[in-house]
């Protein structure tokens, strides 16, 4: 809007101006890579001056190093592989289970009655509790993983869900069933699309957990995976795979919040907050 | 046979025809107070009738029974025309889906047929109708109040009702705009001929808009006035003044003035 105003200002604008505006537009998505790029930095100037020992702390390239070695031998491409397959498995199972679980005691008090209870109950035991008993269970299996993940992710998706679905406005629900809008169409476009942001932000919270729960999960009770690449690391004190392995774990989140972004924006374009984004 | 009542009926043999309504003993409660209490009423086709009254006399709770928001504790509510008239309702909010796009928002209005070939080519139509056809593609959030109220009247003309039920539509609305979706309004329903129900409780609004103004004081009728003045009617003109005065009278006792 500024711009829009500045420009409109000086309509006479010299090229130097038009360039420097876009350059502007250009530069601004960078700025939040500067801060990452300046610790970056601080890090290999640290260890290169000698003030940061190896055996604490491997050096920026020393990582980097450590992830071409391991991209060539075919390692880090085939950890990273699984354990995106495990988070993006139990996300979908844990996701869908918990999506209809919001969805049928956001509809019917019946369900709500039968379920809400338990749930809610369930719901305070912290799901990572669950690992002596759930290697016992499985085993160190896909099984143990994927459950794990699973019941993480259940818990925000059900509680946007069902609070999104309860949230929506009963005059627009009033207003689609004096138009004659019934069960399946109303859910579809009224009730459904109403509950979306609020379901957002459970898949927000959702992909958090899972990354986190995989990380435990698979650095305690794993025979492959990013977490288990560096359990075995640190047996052999390798500390750059180590490192590698924490830097790819943040890789991994950035690249879900890239992904729910777009997802955000392409569903909830009709938000008028977004619409600046 | 008023003035009025010869309209109507002109109108009635329009390709739409409109529908008579009648109430019969109509009771409404709400847990222990009782709103409407054995009301009768009929309302001829094509009729565009004013139901004013204070705040809590009722007159929403009416327009919702005849609208099958609510059901009445007892008495009937008929239709001459018999089963399929699904009679059409202009809130007081737009209630527009936010998530729909305004042309979207308007086919919802065709009801079960908002899925034939030509939904799209008819939600148009009414969007030109009430002056928006430039905005069919826009979200409902970048639209004025008013525009959401004409985009909200669009949908409810688009199935070409044969009864419209008005609560209070304009109510939030600023005065200029109020005018203007005033004449939108008569205009259409000179040209659909549908039997209009506005209530209100703005009694120059029920003047210049309504051929009978009913006026509702603990769930009864307590007035019920023909309106002559040929349309559209000038405000301002003595007769419009009259009427006004008579009906704000009964509604605040005598005693307001000196």
């Amino acid at each position: 809007m500024a711009d829009i105003v500045t420009s409109l200002k000086r309509p006479l604008r010299t090229p130097w101006n038009a360039l420097r505006f876009d350059s502007k537009r250009l530069l601004a998505p960078a700025i939040g890579w500067i801060a990452p790029a300046l610790l970056v930095l601080v890090w290999q100037s640290s260890a290169s001056l000698g003030w940061l020992s190896d055996s604490l702390l491997p050096s920026p390239f020393a990582v980097l190093a450590a992830g071409w070695r391991l991209t060539l031998s075919g390692d880090l491409p085939r950890n990273v592989e699984v354990s995106f397959l495990r988070a993006l498995a139990g996300l979908v199972v844990g996701g869908a289970i918990g999506f209809a679980f919001g969805l049928a005691n956001g509809l019917s008090r019946a369900s709500d009655h039968a379920t809400d209870t338990t749930l809610q109950m369930a719901r305070n035991i912290p799901h990572l509790a669950l690992i002596p008993l759930v290697i016992v269970w499985f085993g160190i299996d896909e099984a143990a993983k994927l459950f794990l993940v699973a019941l993480g992710v259940f818990f925000p998706i059900y509680a946007n869900t069902l609070h999104g679905v309860r949230s929506v406005d009963p005059q627009l629900v009033e207003m689609a069933r004096s138009y004659g809008m019934r069960r399946f169409e109303l859910f579809r476009r009224v009730i459904l699309p109403g509950a979306l942001p609020s379901i957002f932000v459970g898949l927000r919270y959702a992909l958090g957990i899972m990354w986190l729960t995989l990380i435990v999960a698979e650095t305690i009770a794993a025979q492959s995976g990013v977490g288990y690449m560096a359990m075995q690391a640190r047996e052999f004190l390798q500390l750059d795979v180590v490192v590698l392995a924490i830097v790819i774990y943040a890789l991994l989140g950035k690249l879900a919040d890239v992904v729910v972004r777009a997802l955000e924006r392409a569903c909830l374009a009709w938000r008028p907050a977004l619409h600046g984004d | 046979m008023s003035l009025a009542e010869a309209a109507s009926l002109l109108r009635a043999s329009a390709d739409t025809p409109a529908a008579s309504i009648t109430l019969r003993g109509i009771i409404k409660s709400f847990g222990d107070k009782r709103v409407l209490r054995g009301l009768d009423l009929d309302v001829a086709a094509g009729q565009f009738i004013a139901v004013i009254g204070r705040s809590g006399c009722g007159k929403s709770t009416l327009l919702r029974l005849i609208a099958g928001l609510d059901a009445p504790d007892a008495g009937a509510i008929d239709f001459d025309a018999g089963a399929d008239v699904a009679p059409r309702v202009m809130f007081q909010e737009p209630r527009l889906l936010p998530w729909a796009n305004v042309i979207a928002n308007v086919e919802v209005g065709l009801g079960a047929r908002r899925r034939e070939a030509d939904a799209r080519r008819r939600a148009l139509d009414a969007l030109a109708a009430v002056g928006l056809a430039d905005r069919a593609a826009d979200w409902p959030g970048n639209l004025s109040g008013g525009q959401k109220q004409r985009v909200a009247l669009a949908r409810a003309l688009v199935s070409r009702p044969r009864v419209l039920a008005l609560d209070e539509p304009l109510g939030a609305l600023d005065a200029l705009t109020r005018i203007e979706m005033q004449s939108l309004l008569e205009a259409a329903w000179r040209r659909e001929g549908f039997t209009a129900l506005l209530v209100t409780h703005d009694v120059a609004e029920a003047v210049a808009l309504a051929d009978r103004i009913v006026l509702l004081e603990d769930g009864a009728v307590a007035l019920d006035l023909d309106v002559a003045p040929p349309r559209p009617r000038l405000r301002g003109s003595p007769e419009f003044g009259r009427l006004e005065e008579t009906i704000l009278d009964r509604l605040l006792g005598p005693r307001r003035r000196p």
